[in-house]
């Protein structure tokens, strides 16, 4: 017997079991469903922003008055409070990126 | 803690385990959830039936709003996820795991799994909430996970007293807060870990748990198995998933999420005037009270006549002293009849047979709790999108 359960998502439905006893219980994430739009310095952006979250975090953001200013908070934010290792030199590019394209 | 090299090749295994035709989030559908940019994917995952994707990594799923109107239990496979950062334990190890108690205690204690369950077990039904549930409401809009009202669910829990393990470890005299820290933590190495405070004669209230059985079952993976923390009446930010350590502590707790996140005005009713920010904050608590109409939705066209309303509210721990449903759009108010008593933290059905002419009607419900607190007519805000509990307002056309 296999030392682990696969808690898969059958092409019907879901397939839910509880852990037994003695079992470690092996979870698999289903796959990423959103992507960065494409955009100017789309590389700079997959390469900073997709460490700690998919790119859906940013594309339900609301549609905010003034969009830089906007952005700038949340990178700031990234860099700051979530100790986001992001160049100096990125972070223009970053917000540009994210005020053209979100 | 994941380093990014690791986390990039678990979302590219995700990807190439495509292959085995069993672990796609099948975007089944999408649904729009009624504020701006609310478009969603719905999708599926272990554990759990079809649920309105929020964000894949870290995994936040909203419950659809209809599985409200299923009873006053959310079903532990439709129960919202939220998770902050995205290191989640994805191989855990029922008999390998192990709650520590440490800190200002005589006797630091390691418990299994087994241990915790043969301690004398308590029940409660507790509705958990994200602070964050219904942000995408606000106006003017704020940044953070832009949810409708589904990121809250009741369950029953089943698991032992915090103050049972407390007072096995012995708690010492200076002792001023406890914190909770989990299994799951952050990828980036200065990103601060994820640990709530809890003050000790809260900790030792009798009714906060360590819960390890949800509605019947096992936790799902994706709400803190094997076990984690519940604190009736209080925002889910303090319902620590994978809870593993529990620290008690002779000072006030200074880490990130309880000294800079999940802060709320220190106003009266905690809010301010949209767009500005607050002089003073505190950290978020119990929950506001709500109530919502579940049995029909908004824009929902019927048959006039006689029809019965049905729907939910709860509040933060008094429990629910009466619903009043209006058809009118707010005139004139009809007290509803109030479903059974779950407990004071429990959802609270109630239902109320009206009549709907020809025409529109905007339909609102309106709680009171037993301290007298009554849903605001107007919303209230705050920079972070928490504590909305505006009444809510059901527009239908009857023909």
């Amino acid at each position: 017997m296999k030392l682990s359960i696969l808690l898969a998502v059958a092409t019907t439905g879901v397939l839910g079991l509880v852990a037994a006893r003695a079992v470690p219980v092996v979870y698999k994430l289903p796959e990423e469903t959103a992507a960065f739009k494409p955009g100017p310095n789309l590389e700079v952006v997959k390469n900073n922003c997709s460490g700690c979250h998919s790119a859906d975090y940013v594309k339900t953001q609301p549609n905010m008055k003034s969009k830089k200013d906007f952005w700038q908070a949340e990178v700031t934010k990234m860099i700051k409070v979530y100790g986001a290792p992001i160049d100096d030199a990125d972070v223009p590019k970053i917000v540009e990126y994210l005020a053209a394209t979100y | 803690m994941l380093d990014r090299r690791e986390l990039m090749k678990r979302a590219g295994m995700a990807a190439l385990a495509t292959g085995l035709g069993s672990t796609r989030a099948l975007a089944l559908d999408t649904v729009t959830l009624p504020f701006d940019n609310g478009e969603r994917p719905l999708v599926t995952y272990p554990q759990k039936r079809p649920m309105i994707g929020l964000t894949s990594r870290p995994p936040q799923l909203e419950t659809p709003f209809s599985v409200f109107n299923g009873g006053p239990i959310t079903p532990n496979n439709a129960f919202f996820v939220r998770y902050h950062l995205a290191d989640v334990p994805l191989n855990i190890d029922p008999d390998k795991f192990t709650l520590e108690v440490k800190g200002k205690v005589d006797r630091p204690l390691k418990l299994s799994l087994k241990d915790i369950r043969k301690l004398k077990a308590t029940e409660i039904v507790a509705v958990n909430q994200c602070s964050g549930n219904s942000r995408g409401f606000f106006n003017p809009r704020v940044a953070g996970g832009q949810l409708a009202n589904g990121a809250m669910g009741n369950a029953r829990w089943r698991g032992v007293p915090l103050k049972t393990v407390l007072d096995m470890a012995g708690v010492q005299a200076p002792a001023r807060q406890v914190t909770f820290g989990g299994l799951d933590g952050p990828v980036m190495e200065k990103t601060p870990d994820f640990v709530k405070a809890l003050n000790i004669d809260h900790a030792r209230d009798g009714e906060v748990m360590l819960a390890y059985g949800m509605n019947g079952d096992d936790l799902p993976i994706l709400n803190g198995f094997p076990l984690r923390l519940v604190v009736p009446g209080y925002y889910g930010t303090y319902w620590v998933k994978h809870l593993n350590e529990i620290t008690v502590i002779d000072n006030e707790f200074d880490g990130f999420w309880m000294k800079s996140a999940y802060r709320i005005p220190d106003t009266p009713n905690n809010s301010i005037e949209p767009g500005t920010a607050p002089k003073a904050t505190i950290p978020i608590n119990r929950f506001t009270v709500r109530s919502f109409i579940t049995s029909v939705t908004d824009g929902a066209k019927l048959k006039s006549g006689a029809t019965t309303l049905k729907g939910i509210a709860f509040d933060g721990g008094t429990g629910i002293k009466e619903v009043a449903v209006s058809t009118d759009g707010g005139k004139t108010w009809m007290p509803a009849k109030l479903g059974r008593d779950l407990g004071k933290y429990s959802f609270r059905e109630w239902k109320l047979p009206v009549k709907l002419a020809a025409g529109s009607h905007e339909l609102k419900v309106r709680a009171t709790n037993n301290a007298g607190d009554v849903q605001p007519a107007e919303p209230r805000w705050n920079p972070a999108g928490y504590l909305r509990n505006v009444i809510e307002t059901t527009r239908v056309t009857a023909a």
